[in-house]
C-alpha cells in the first residue's frame, strides 16, 4: 500500500471527525460529493453528515464563525481554497484569532489548513506561502509539514493543540509525496527533524524546500560534502536549539524557503543563529528564497522564480568554498 | 415567504401604554448614562489611559438588546452598548476595571475600553475592526446547534458605518445561509466618526438590505424607549421561536463626540433639530412624568441608587492593582508552544 500527502491529510481529517464530536470542517466546495478543489475531503460529507459544510465565497466570514464556534467548544478545521485567499481572512485570523487569548484569556481552538505553494502554470494568486504572515503576529501556531507522516500526525496535533493553528499544506507535494503507511505517532509540534545527517553545512527548510534540499544534499554527496538537512516542522514556534546544535556541527548555514524574501522564516532563522551562535559559524549565513517579484504563470519563469535544487546547490556550493 | 421589510413611513409608532418592561429598561439606561458621565468626568481629569466611547442617545436600543437576552444566547455589543451589556449581567466593576486598567478586570488591562467581554458567559470581547463580530456570533450559534442546545439565540450590534464593511456583509449572509437565529441591530446615528449619511450609502433605507439577505427587516425609532423594547423584543421572540434572521435598523442622533476626544463639531445645527436627535432617556423620563408611572421621590431614589452603584465599580476599580511588567507575556495558552522569540 501507498499513501499520498493528500491523502494523508484527508485520513487525518477521517479519523478526527471519526474521534471527536467536536470537529467540524468548513470551506468552500469541500461538502457534497465534491470533497474540496483538491479532494482533501472527499467522501467525508457523505461519512460524516452534516459536519463537513459547503460555504459561501466569505473568507473572512469563515474565519469568524470558526472563532465563534470554537469559543463555545467546538473543533473547527477551516479549509481555504488557496492559501493565498486567506489573505481575505486575515483580519479574523491575526487580530480576532490571534489576540483572543491574550485579551481575554479564552483560547481559540481553530485549525486553518492553507493549500500553499507553488504548482507549474499556477500564476501569482494560486501559489503563494504565507507561513512568515502568519508567523510574524503573536497568537498563532504555524506548521508547515513536509512528509506524509507530518502531514497525518500534525494535522491531528493542530486540532487539538488549544490554540489557533495555521496548517500551511504545500500543493506541490499533494501528489508527488507518497508513504507506505501511516504513522501511529509522531514528533511534537515545536521540534524539528533532522531530516539528513551531515557535517559540512546545515540547510535549514520546511515545506517542500525539503525535498529540495535533499535533493542538493544528494547531489553534493557525490562530490564529498555531507549536508546536514533540518527540517523545521513548525516555523512558528521555532525550534532554535536543533538548528543551533545542527549550526554547531557544521559551521555553515543555508536557510531555504519558498516565500518572498523580504524578511520572513528564513531571515528570522539567520537572526537567531547570528544572534544566539555567531561563535559557531564558520562563515557568513545565507538564504535562498524566491524572487521578490509576484510568483509567475509560466513554467520556464516560475521554476526559477521558486528556489530550486540548482539554485540552492549553487548557494551551497559557494558557501562550501568560504 | 421572507416578509418584506418595513419601510421608514411604517415605523412602528409608540402604543398609549409603555411596553411591560419600560421601567426597568429605563433603570439601566440611567445606570449606564451615569456611569458613562463618571467615565467622561474621570477622561477630563486625566485618571483614563486611552479613550473614552459613549452611548449617550443610544441607550433605548442598546437597553433593549440586552434585556431579551437570557443564560444562553450569544451577545455581541459594540462602542455604544453600555446598557445593553448591563442589562445582559456584565458587572459594572468590570466595565470600571477596563476602563482603569486592573489586573482584575475581564482584560487585565491587555485591553481597554469597550474592547471587552466575558466569551464564556456569551458576552464576546469585540475587536476595534467594525463588522468582523457577526460572523463570530454565528459560529457561536452553530455551535450551540451542534451541541443540541435549545431555545438560544445571538444578537449582534452594529452601527451603520459598520454595516458598510465587507466583513458584515459576509457575515450577514452566512447567518441567513446557516439560518441561525441571529438578530442584528444596527443604529444609524447619522454619523460614522464625522462622516454623515450621504457619504456612507447610497440606499434608500438600510432596512431594505434584509430582504437581499434573507433577512427578515423592521426600523425602529431608536429615540423612543418602547418602540424599541416592543421592536426588538418582538424580533428576539421570532428569532427564538426559528423564524428567518433579523435586521432591525434604528434611527438616533449620537449625542456626543466619536469619543471624548472629539468635539463633534461637524454635526450640523440642522440635524440637531431632527426628531431622531431626541435624547431617549429625556423623553422616557418624560413619558414617566407625565404618565406618572412612578412618584417624583422613587425616580429620585432611582438616580441616587445609580450614582452609588456608579462610584462603588469606580471606587473598587481604582484601588485594585495596576498590571506590570512581570505579566506572563504567552499569547497562546499551550506554554510548551510559546515561541522563543526575543
Ligand atoms: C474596519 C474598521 N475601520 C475603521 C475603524 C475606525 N472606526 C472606529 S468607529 C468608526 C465609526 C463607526 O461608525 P458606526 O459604525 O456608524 O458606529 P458609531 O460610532 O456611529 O456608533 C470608525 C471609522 C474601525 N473600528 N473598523
Amino acid at each position: 500500500m501507498s499513501i499520498t500527502y493528500l491523502e494523508a491529510i484527508r485520513e487525518a481529517q477521517a479519523k478526527l471527525l471519526r474521534d471527536d464530536e467536536r470537529v467540524f470542517i468548513y470551506g468552500q466546495d469541500v461538502g457534497g460529493t465534491f470533497g474540496g478543489a483538491f479532494k482533501a475531503t472527499k467522501g467525508l460529507a457523505r461519512e460524516f453528515p452534516g459536519r463537513v459544510l459547503n460555504t459561501p465565497i466569505s473568507e473572512d466570514a469563515i474565519v469568524g464563525t470558526a472563532i465563534g464556534a470554537a469559543l463555545h467548544g467546538m473543533r473547527p478545521i477551516v479549509e481555504m481554497q488557496f492559501a493565498d485567499f486567506s489573505s481575505l481572512a486575515l483580519n479574523q485570523i491575526l487580530n480576532n484569532a490571534g489576540t483572543h487569548y491574550w485579551r481575554t484569556n479564552v483560547p481559540v481552538p481553530i485549525t486553518i489548513r492553507l493549500p500553499s505553494g507553488g504548482t507549474k502554470g499556477s500564476g501569482p494568486f494560486h501559489s503563494q506561502s504565507m507561513e512568515s504572515i502568519y508567523a510574524h503576529y503573536p497568537g498563532l501556531i504555524v506548521m508547515t509539514p513536509a512528509t506524509v507522516e507530518d502531514a497525518y500526525t500534525m494535522l491531528i496535533e493542530a486540532v487539538a493543540i488549544d490554540d489557533p493553528v495555521v496548517y500551511c499544506e504545500h500543493k506541490y507535494l499533494y501528489y508527488h509525496l507518497k508513504a507506505d503507511k501511516l504513522p501511529t505517532e509522531g514528533l511534537p509540534a515545536g521540534k524539528a527533524r533532522i531530516a539528513r545527517e551531515g557535517r559540512d553545512l546545515t540547510i535549514v527548510t520546511y515545506s517542500a524546500m525539503v525535498q529540495e534540499a535533499l535533493a542538493v544534499a544528494e547531489e553534493l554527496a557525490s562530490d564529498g560534502f555531507e549536508i546536514e538537512v533540518v527540517d523545521l516542522r513548525t516555523v512558528k514556534p521555532l525550534d532554535t536549539d536543533t538548528v543551533l546544535a545542527s549550526v554547531a556541527r557544521t559551521g555553515r548555514l543555508l536557510c531555504v524557503g519558498e516565500s518572498f524574501p523580504w524578511g520572513g522564516a528564513t531571515a528570522e532563522v539567520i537572526a537567531r543563529v547570528t544572534s544566539e551562535g555567531f561563535h559557531l559559524l564558520d562563515a557568513p549565513p545565507q538564504r535562498v528564497n524566491a524572487k521578490d517579484t509576484p510568483i509567475p504563470y509560466h513554467p520556464n519563469l516560475w521554476s526559477v522564480h521558486r528556489p530550486n535544487a540548482k539554485s540552492i546547490a549553487a548557494k551551497a556550493r559557494n558557501l562550501l568554498r568560504e | 415567504m421572507l416578509q418584506t421589510a418595513q419601510r421608514s413611513s411604517e415605523t412602528i409608532k409608540t402604543k398609549a401604554v409603555p411596553h411591560e418592561r419600560f421601567l426597568e429598561a429605563f433603570r439601566w439606561m440611567l445606570l449606564a448614562r451615569t456611569f458613562e458621565e463618571k467615565l467622561v468626568s474621570l477622561y477630563r481629569g486625566g485618571l483614563i489611559t486611552g479613550g473614552v466611547y459613549i452611548g449617550k442617545g443610544q441607550e433605548a436600543v442598546s437597553v433593549a438588546c440586552g434585556l431579551f437576552l437570557q443564560k444562553g444566547d450569544i451577545f455581541a455589543p459594540l462602542i455604544r452598548d453600555q446598557a445593553g451589556r448591563s442589562a445582559f449581567g456584565e458587572p459594572l466593576v468590570d466595565v470600571a476595571r477596563t476602563y482603569l486598567g486592573s489586573r482584575q478586570g475581564p482584560m487585565r488591562g491587555r485591553d481597554g475600553n469597550i474592547h471587552r467581554g466575558l466569551p464564556r458567559q456569551g458576552q464576546l470581547a469585540m475587536i476595534s475592526h467594525l463588522g468582523a463580530m457577526v460572523s463570530v456570533t454565528v459560529g457561536a450559534l452553530m455551535a450551540k446547534r451542534f451541541k443540541g442546545e435549545k431555545n438560544f439565540i445571538g444578537l449582534s450590534c452594529i452601527g451603520e458605518g459598520g454595516m458598510q464593511t465587507g466583513s458584515f456583509h459576509e457575515g450577514m449572509n452566512l447567518a441567513a445561509v446557516e439560518q441561525v437565529p441571529l438578530v442584528i441591530v444596527a443604529t444609524n446615528n447619522h454619523y460614522a466618526y464625522s462622516t454623515p449619511n450621504e457619504r456612507e450609502f447610497a440606499c434608500a433605507e438600510l432596512v431594505d438590505r434584509a430582504k437581499g439577505y434573507g433577512f427578515e427587516g423592521y426600523n425602529l425609532d431608536g429615540t423612543d424607549l418602547s418602540a424599541c423594547l416592543d421592536v426588538i423584543g418582538s424580533a428576539v421572540k421570532r428569532a427564538r421561536a426559528g423564524r428567518p434572521p433579523q435586521l432591525l435598523v434604528a434611527s438616533t442622533l449620537r449625542l456626543s463626540g466619536h469619543g471624548e476626544h472629539d468635539d463633534a463639531s461637524y454635526v450640523t445645527d440642522e440635524i440637531k433639530r431632527e426628531p431622531f436627535a431626541q435624547d431617549c432617556l429625556k423623553r422616557a423620563d418624560k413619558l414617566i412624568v407625565d404618565l406618572n408611572l412612578v412618584d417624583a421621590k422613587r425616580l429620585q431614589g432611582w438616580r441616587d441608587d445609580a450614582a452609588a452603584q456608579v462610584d462603588q465599580a469606580i471606587t473598587t476599580a481604582q484601588k485594585e492593582a495596576a498590571p506590570d511588567a512581570n505579566e506572563d507575556w504567552c499569547a497562546i495558552s499551550t506554554r510548551a508552544l510559546v515561541d522563543q522569540a526575543q
